[in-house]
């Protein structure tokens, strides 16, 4: 029991993140229909950036907690705002003029762009993995239990509260965001349908643009969270948590924003358990497993809406 | 009128002030893209992390970016539309052009230079073993061709197929054939095993097919790419099997059964020749060409058959394909086996060559590399991709021996490093200028009394 509680936070941690990038997926397909290969390393970007930002400052686990939270606001807003740069500028570099050539053209781009990111930021920073020193340190030891083998201690670490808060602070702006503002309307207009949302004066480029503004912001933000909470980041962590955050927004239903934090959280779950429970050297073997059983079986996910495909 | 006169750009008066504002955009976007990622670099000292600033190489990029923005706003976006390329577009019926002309006699040339090149370059070790890797390219990316070329279906996990072929020549020739048959076989298993390298490749291609054919484009391109991922992990991990992620050393081809070695019964015994460790590369040289003319005939015969345009027509569309009652489960499914069945025979064909294969040769930037030569040679066209796998392969070559330019590049910059960047870029520049490849012409494979060759400027972009 106490074993599957630990699990169970650590699944939720590892959720929140994939969460944060699998809505950068969700709204992007949402909006125009394409896959954007290229977000896991735009969230790659935004830990890299998080690494160089934490190591300019010189900042440590030393330091006071408010001096820490403060510098972490800050490191976080220069990720967030870089990564935004850099998905703004793939966007209009790589998918914008694509947009009506043929149905494999943009994806294509984006595998290209991912390569050129990825080989960009390694040849800027080499490819060695980027190690720092905890800087959230400290936690709750939440229940113990001592059994014959010794005692086993479920631990709430402050790192893990601080992503699962943040996440929760940042979706609840976000949903704002959406439902509330003339922006949010925007956007759900283009999603719907682009041509009528132009007609009624909507500038349809500039939502588009947004949109890949937005989604660059919430991945460099769970990259920053995943440098801290793993310690460590390199060029190629985008590839692998681009297809799992991915695989969550199509859980949850692709174009689904409470879909994809959903989706975030059964997958980091389900990678967590199977790493706890059956082999740690099979769980993206799970992960991968699960992708194509929910794109096969159940292609609108949780909580989207069955597509149909029109002539 | 002469068209000069009609052509002429009228130059339009220059607007600074939205000049001025998109070079400030210009400016922010690039230095916010840039400083942090290359104006500080992280480098491991002894005891820890410092960072070294490089504001110099910054400010170069951005004066450099600057100046280009600035020359496109001057010299080429001012530009009235001129009103003959406007209306020449159409009219593309196309007299034989050159590129048309010389078109039939590309292909002989270039297979005439290639049955002669060991004795072009007078049996050097360096030509060959170029030629035979950049054939090998040109053979996988034949084979993913007919999947992502002729049936328009992204396949992102085909050095799968390339893995299985490598490790069913590896496991039969070093562990089931020696235990099934005896050590007499093991001279003859490369030709043994390059059917069934291929037959089981086809069989993972059909076991791939079957779950997503029901997938449109993008999703089907994640699973394949899923797909893929999970065959290497699963070539790292089931380690009593596969002897994970050490390898395993497969023995060498052996000319029909004579090995290439000194001594009695080897292959320059046989002939009387001089043990030469050249020939070996110049037999494996020819085994490649002959595997891969192979695929470019069959894919070429294939096209002319029924089930090619069915292929081609699912490219195009598969709604419209199944209304006409094409069977799209069958013509997807072949579309998978006969690809994976050309990356199974260059699998079984590296495997060989490399004399030792691990999980580490097939991972995803492999079957990236692979689609961007398909992409670069314009989806489809076969002589594109012989062009395009020439131009990659030989530029990756073409880096490494760049060292000439390390005098003129900042410290510690090694040009290897840019090949994977360069070939990145030039996948996003191909769809976003020419879309349908360099060779757009196609020839038709149905027509009506004569063949009009198609231009591509004449079709919709993924037609044609």
């Amino acid at each position: 029991m106490e074993y599957f509680l630990q699990q169970l936070i650590n699944g939720i941690t590892l959720g929140s993140i994939y969460g944060l990038i699998a809505i950068g997926y969700t709204m992007v397909y949402g909006i125009i229909g394409m896959i954007n290969f290229a977000h896991g390393d735009v969230f790659m970007v935004g830990s890299v950036t998080a690494f160089l930002v934490v190591l300019g400052l010189g900042l440590t686990g030393g330091s006071g907690l408010l001096l820490i939270l403060l510098a972490l606001i800050l490191v976080a807003a220069i990720a967030m705002i870089v990564a935004a740069a850099y998905n703004w500028t793939i966007e209009r570099l790589a998918y914008k003029p694509l947009r009506g050539s043929f149905r494999l053209a943009p994806l294509i781009s984006a595998i290209g762009m991912s390569i050129v990111l990825q080989e960009f930021v390694r040849v800027n920073q080499e490819g060695r993995p980027k190690p720092i020193q905890p800087i959230v340190t400290g936690g709750y030891e939440i229940m113990t239990r001592v059994t014959e083998a010794g005692e086993f201690i479920v631990r709430l670490t402050n790192m893990q509260i601080l992503i699962i808060v943040s996440t929760l602070i940042l979706m609840a702006v976000f949903t704002v965001l959406i439902q509330k503002t003339p922006l949010g309307r925007a956007q759900r207009a283009c999603e719907q349908d682009q041509k009528m949302a132009a007609l009624l004066g909507i500038d349809v480029d500039r939502t588009i643009s947004v949109t890949f503004i937005m989604g660059a912001a919430l991945a460099a933000f769970a990259g920053l969270m995943f440098f801290l909470y793993y310690g460590v980041t390199d060029f190629f962590v985008g590839f692998l948590a681009g297809i799992k955050a991915f695989t969550a927004a199509v859980l949850g239903g692709i174009g689904s924003l409470p879909g994809a934090m959903l989706g975030g959280l059964v997958i980091g779950l389900i990678e967590t358990m199977w790493s706890a429970y059956f082999t740690v050297e099979y769980k993206d073997v799970a992960a991968f497993t699960v992708l194509i059983i929910v794109l096969i079986f159940m292609p609108q996910g949780l909580l989207g809406k069955p597509e149909v495909e029109k002539v | 009128m002469t068209a000069q006169d009609v052509s002429a750009p009228r130059a339009q008066a220059y607007d600074w002030s939205a000049i001025i504002k998109d070079l400030i955009g210009t400016a922010i976007v690039s230095l916010l893209i840039m400083v942090p990622m290359v104006a500080y670099k992280s480098v491991i000292t002894q005891y820890s992390l410092v960072l070294v600033s490089r504001w110099t190489e910054v400010f170069a990029v951005l004066a450099l970016i600057l100046a280009t923005r600035l020359a496109l706003h001057l010299f080429v976006w001012n530009r009235a539309p001129s009103p003959v390329t406007a209306a020449a577009k159409p009219a593309g019926t196309a007299k034989a052009t050159l590129p048309e002309k010389i078109g039939p006699w590309v292909f002989p040339v270039l297979v005439a230079f290639a049955v002669f090149l060991p004795l072009i370059f007078n049996f050097e070790r360096r030509p060959i073993d170029l030629g035979i890797y950049i054939l090998t390219y040109i053979m996988l990316a034949w084979g993913l061709n007919i999947v992502v070329g002729l049936a328009g279906l992204l396949d992102l996990g085909y050095v799968a197929f390339y893995a299985v072929g490598a490790y069913a020549y590896a496991l039969l020739s070093t562990v089931y054939f020696p235990y099934w048959f005896g050590d007499g076989v093991v001279p003859w298993a490369f030709y043994i095993t390059l059917p069934v390298a291929g037959l089981l490749a086809a069989l993972w291609g059909v076991i791939l097919g079957f779950p997503v054919l029901r997938l449109r484009g993008d999703y089907l391109a994640i699973v394949t790419l899923a797909f893929g991922e999970i065959i290497r992990l699963v070539l790292i991990n089931w380690f009593s099997f596969t002897n994970g992620p050490q390898g395993i050393t497969v023995p060498k081809a052996t000319f029909f059964g004579l090995p290439f070695a000194r001594g009695e019964g080897s292959f320059s015994d046989f002939f009387g020749i001089e043990f030469n460790r050249i020939h070996y590369f110049v037999f494996l040289y020819y085994v490649i060409l002959a595997l891969a003319l192979l695929t470019y005939f069959v894919t070429n015969r294939l096209r002319r058959l029924p089930i090619g345009r069915a292929w081609e027509a699912l490219r195009e569309d598969e709604i419209a394909c199944r209304s006409l009652g094409i069977n799209t489960t069958n013509t997807k499914l072949t579309a998978f086996a006969i690809g994976a069945m050309f990356g199974g025979f260059a699998g079984c064909f590296f495997a060989t060559r490399q004399g030792f294969v691990s999980p580490e040769s097939f991972v995803f930037i492999e079957s990236a590399i692979i689609l961007a030569i398909v992409v670069l040679g314009g989806l489809g066209s076969q002589i594109g991709i012989v062009f395009a796998a020439i131009a990659i392969m030989g530029s990756f070559e073409l880096f490494r021996e760049l060292s000439v330019f390390e005098n003129y590049l900042p410290e510690g910059t090694d040009p290897v490093h840019f090949r994977m960047l360069a070939v990145g870029l030039a996948m996003v520049l191909m769809m976003r200028f020419r879309p349908r490849g360099f060779v757009t012409r196609r020839q038709p494979t149905v027509f009506l009394k004569e063949r009009k060759a198609v231009s591509g400027d004449l079709v919709k972009e993924g037609h044609g």
